[in-house]
């Protein structure tokens, strides 16, 4: 296999026994952007001076004999809502387009203490708002599977890039399942931790109650790699946990003998492709094949949750997104006085789909309203983690779709929003219930990638990573990528 | 008709807590503009509040002196409304969780004692600072943030205050209490105490509310008090015309000494509060409450009964010197010095405050120590100095800084005890006035006082009274 297509995991082990360096290793990588980018488009920015010069200095260490973690001089990249001390931050809007952030997101923080290489920042729906990446200011990202189709969203960029063999890994953001359907869309895997397992500080917010940052990876062992440097508390994010982080590398047994399963009758409505369906059972009768007890369960609130969610998501971003107002930092359009420049200012510096959210936002909050809507929103968000607090009291993990479709064709679905929301069905209610969740390959229909979702108790990544490692070697077989004509 | 006004009072007070309120910059007044100031308070992307746990002391300091039920668990909100000086067009506050509820203080006006309500005391935090500037091509406004994120207490009073003077008594109690809590400068021209009234009028007796007006922009007790009756007699005088008063919010013009209207209750705001998903439910254990509780020093009310109990002071003398808690803490320093604590306060309440307040001066800030005020009331005891001069010596002390004894050396001040310098004096005095001597010796006891002046002329003041009357008594 090409070495882009590797593992992190076996590059960690080459690079530890100086088969390569971490140089060649970026160089590499450098390559295959320069020879697939141009179909794929993931890159907002791309850093390949600083890049090689981290490898350099990762190389340089490693003759010194420091001792180096397992992501020391591996390339990676980062969704651009990510702050990056002294590269710009875009968010895939041009309300931040030339912004450069004086300081790095937690995570990037961890990650650079690992030793990690940053190829660049990569593209997304604007303010991670979109299901397909075609919301990006700049332009829209392709699905590496088929470049006519689009790799998900809101974190397409990330998905398409680890899928395309443009980074080992990347860092997403996942707020609806802005993780879990590009890495669906794309055929990689893509975790959703529990809502305060991961430092959201330095992540630019969507929704604050719902966001959280997770990695995508070729395989299960590069995602538990990844989420072991990225996890843990700071105290610079009160919402995230005081709780030790486990050995994550340490959970991955191939063995689920006796782990109970649950099957959402809620997530195998109408409107789903049969043949996604079929495959998810039969990645559930591959789990039972292996020793999971699977039974279907109920849901009850599912239905609700998709509406909910749009409520509570679009509320918070409309308080979150009044910053952008042109006064002290981003893009701004003079008025002739201030509400005039205001106005401008958003009108322009915001794409449409971030203006349709900012109003629905601020109507569910405005008085009058605020009970039947934003109120209820949120007592709908109770009654569905009920739901998913009864279903653990009996169930280790629930296994569904993560989305309804496979990766739909570019311009399909942005003219009608409401076609487009429907890619959160299955995704949305785990973040409503702040559950960890990962999403990974499960089989190709139409030659399309369709991803299985994993969800756990809070805080029980372990559980996801270990079904998910068991699942993935007993399927190792069917594993393929994404063939792109390389420009020469 | 008899009319009666319904004032309630929502008073804001800037924190003098080391760091901001959700992050670590410091609260320092003045600095150069937007030098106080990190990614946190600016409101730049990606970054998050982290509650400051010395504001929740210090409002929990504050709801207790209150008398208020602090809350086990309150939360943060966010208020909502775009303008510039606000860095993330969005307050951090608290609306229907806060700190504290149910608390009350008591004011006194004319001998007469008040308990008036606190609805709730709640945290937030500050906004950043306009300034206008006009330039060659067009006005513009520059912004300084270095006040945004300083941490505010929000203190709302029931419509229980029913005069400007009560109002004022209220404000100047809640000072006095900050104050002795030393949770805050309480600076109104500063704006580290602001506060805004909600005043309605109604007939007397009434026990439904009027149509109220929300009063902005008062900097003093005194605007707070010129304001209020400014306000009330137009609600009066509308009522009479039998026109209505109209829901508004309204800003006091100092110049003009009238109030006008800034918004209407169209162009109210919308805030659309909701829960900061940033910020976790704060939890606030009885331990805690108990903590702080044992921490808070005497209050003003305690202390003023202490000094009628401790020192025989009158009722009036002890609410003087207790409304500032840098007054008392002087006069007790002065008392342990010199332990006639009437002439004491005597001091205090006349000449000190009087040069104080000319100056625009604290208490503790005065040129004069309690050690020095003690040693010329000494001297003054002693008879080294008369009251006359005593007074005249401590206009001095306090331009100066000088001690009292060493002034009264330099000037010659000392008092004429001395029967044999003041015996001629006295002759001189009685031998050029033989028409006063006459009217004495007739009856006329005023006479004499003239005669007391005239020795105290020659003398500049400096011949002991009591000598100076037994001397001419002797030869009257
Ligand atoms: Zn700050």
């Amino acid at each position: 296999m090409e070495l882009f297509y590797q593992s992190a995991y076996e590059v960690s082990r080459l690079l530890a026994r100086k088969e390569i360096g971490a140089e060649e290793l970026t160089r590499a990588v450098l390559d295959r952007i320069e020879g697939v980018e141009g179909q794929v488009k993931a890159f907002v920015t791309l850093t390949p001076e600083a890049a090689l010069e981290q490898a350099r200095a990762i190389d340089a260490a490693r003759v010194r004999g420091d001792d180096l973690g397992p992501l020391a001089g591996i390339p990676m990249a980062l969704k651009d809502n990510l702050c990056t001390e002294g590269v710009r931050t875009t968010c895939s809007s041009k309300m931040l387009e030339n912004w450069v952030p004086p300081y790095d997101a937690f995570v990037v923080k961890k990650l650079k203490e690992a030793g990690a290489v940053l190829l660049g920042k990569l593209n997304m729906d604007e303010f991670a708002m979109g299901s397909s990446t075609e919301n990006s200011r700049f332009f829209p990202t392709r699905n590496p599977w088929d470049l006519e189709r689009v790799p998900g969203g809101s974190s397409g960029g990330p998905a398409a890039a680890v899928a395309a063999g443009e980074a080992f890994y990347s860092l997403g953001s996942d707020t609806g399942g802005s993780i879990r359907q590009p890495a669906s869309f794309c055929g990689v895997v893509g975790m959703k931790p529990t809502y305060g397992r991961v430092s959201r500080s330095g992540l630019v917010a969507f929704a604050s109650s719902l966001d959280q940052i997770g990695p995508f990876a070729r395989e299960v062992t590069d995602c538990a790699l990844v989420l072991q440097a990225i996890a843990g508390h700071d105290p610079a994010d009160s919402t995230s946990g005081d709780l030790p982080v486990p050995d994550y590398l340490g959970a991955l047994q191939a063995d689920i003998k006796g782990i109970k399963v649950g099957v959402p009758k809620e997530y195998f409505v109408e409107g789903i492709e049969p043949e996604v369906a079929n495959l998810v059972r039969w990645a559930i009768d591959r789990l039972a094949d292996l020793g999971a007890i699977c039974e279907e369960i109920s849901l009850p609130h599912t239905e609700y949750a998709l509406p909910a969610y749009y409520l509570v998501a679009t509320a918070e971003a409309s308080s979150n997104l009044a910053r952008y107002d042109g006064v002290a930092y981003g893009f701004r359009l003079p008025g002739k006085d201030l509400v005039d420049m205001y106005v401008k200012t958003r009108s322009e510096g915001f794409g449409p789909e971030v203006k349709r959210r900012i109003m629905l936002g601020t109507y569910a909050l405005s008085s009058g309203y605020y009970d039947a809507y934003y109120l209820k929103a949120l007592k709908v968000r109770t009654l569905i983690r009920r739901d998913f607090e009864e279903a653990f009291q009996r169930y280790d993990i629930l296994a569904t779709p993560t989305s309804p479709t496979v990766a739909f064709r570019l311009g399909e679905r942005i003219t009608d929003p409401l076609a487009m929301y429907l890619s959160d069905l299955f995704t949305c209610p785990v973040n409503m219930a702040g559950l960890p969740a990962i999403s990974i390959p499960c089989g190709f229909s139409q030659g399309l990638p369709v991803g299985l979702q994993l969800i756990a108790k809070p805080f029980a990544e372990e559980t996801l990573l270990r079904v998910a490692y068991t699942f993935e070697q007993a399927t190792a077989s069917s594993r393929r990528w994404p063939q792109l004509g390389v420009v020469a | 008709m008899e009319y009666e006004a319904v004032i309630g009072l929502e008073v804001h007070v800037e924190l003098k807590t080391e760091s901001k309120a959700f992050c670590s910059c410091t609260t320092a007044f003045g600095g150069e503009p937007n030098t106080h100031v990190c990614p946190v308070c600016l409101g730049l992307p990606g970054v998050l509040p982290v509650i400051n746990r010395r504001m929740v002391e210090f409002g929990l300091r504050t709801a207790l002196a209150l008398n208020c039920t602090i809350a086990p668990m309150c939360k943060f909100d966010r208020k909502n409304y775009y303008y510039p000086d606000l860095p993330k067009n969005y307050q951090i506050s608290q609306y229907d969780m806060p700190l504290a509820r149910n608390g009350y203080l008591e004011i006194e006006v004319d001998g007469e004692k008040k308990r008036i309500g606190i609805t709730r005391v709640h945290m937030e935090e500050d906004a950043g600072k306009l300034i206008h500037v006009e330039g060659p091509n067009g006005d513009y406004s520059l912004v300084d943030y270095n006040r945004a994120g300083v941490p505010l207490l929000e203190i709302v009073s029931e419509p229980d205050l029913r005069s400007p003077e009560e109002a004022r008594a209220y404000m100047e109690k809640l000072k006095a209490i900050l104050e002795y809590i030393d949770v805050s400068d309480c600076k109104m021209q500063e704006g580290s105490l602001r506060c805004d009234a909600n005043v309605s009028v109604r007939p007397k007796g009434a026990t439904s509310f009027g149509t109220k007006t929300e009063v902005k922009n008062m900097n003093s007790f005194r605007a707070l008090q010129r304001a209020l009756s400014y306000e009330i007699q137009r609600q009066i005088e509308l009522l009479e015309k039998g026109e209505r008063v109209v829901q508004e919010t309204r800003a006091w013009d100092e110049d003009k000494q009238v109030t006008y209207t800034m918004r209407s209750k169209e162009e109210a705001h919308d805030y659309r509060y909701f829960p900061e998903p940033d910020l976790v439910p704060l939890a606030i254990d009885q331990e805690w409450i108990e903590k702080v509780r044992a921490g808070l020093p005497e209050l003003p009310d305690a202390r003023r009964e202490r000094l009628v109990r401790q020192y025989g002071l009158p009722e009036y003398d002890a609410g003087i010197i207790t409304g500032s808690r840098a007054l008392a803490d002087y006069f007790e320093r002065a008392v342990a010095l010199f332990p006639d604590a009437k002439q004491v306060s005597n001091w205090l309440m006349g000449d000190f405050l009087r040069l104080l307040n000319a100056q625009g001066l604290e208490p503790n800030q005065a040129p004069v120590t309690p050690e020095n005020l003690a040693e010329l009331l000494k001297l003054q005891e002693e008879g080294v100095i008369s009251i006359k001069i005593a007074k005249q010596v401590f206009e001095e002390m306090f331009a100066t800084g000088k001690g009292a004894r060493e002034i009264v050396q330099a000037k010659g001040l000392v008092q004429i005890s001395d029967v044999a310098e003041l015996t001629p004096i006295v002759e001189r005095v009685l031998a050029s006035h033989p028409k006063v001597v006459e009217d004495y010796r007739n009856g006329k006891e005023k006479a004499l006082g003239f005669l007391v002046g005239q020795v105290m002329k020659e003398t500049k003041g400096k011949a002991n009274p009591s000598l100076v009357n037994k001397l001419l008594k002797e030869r009257l």
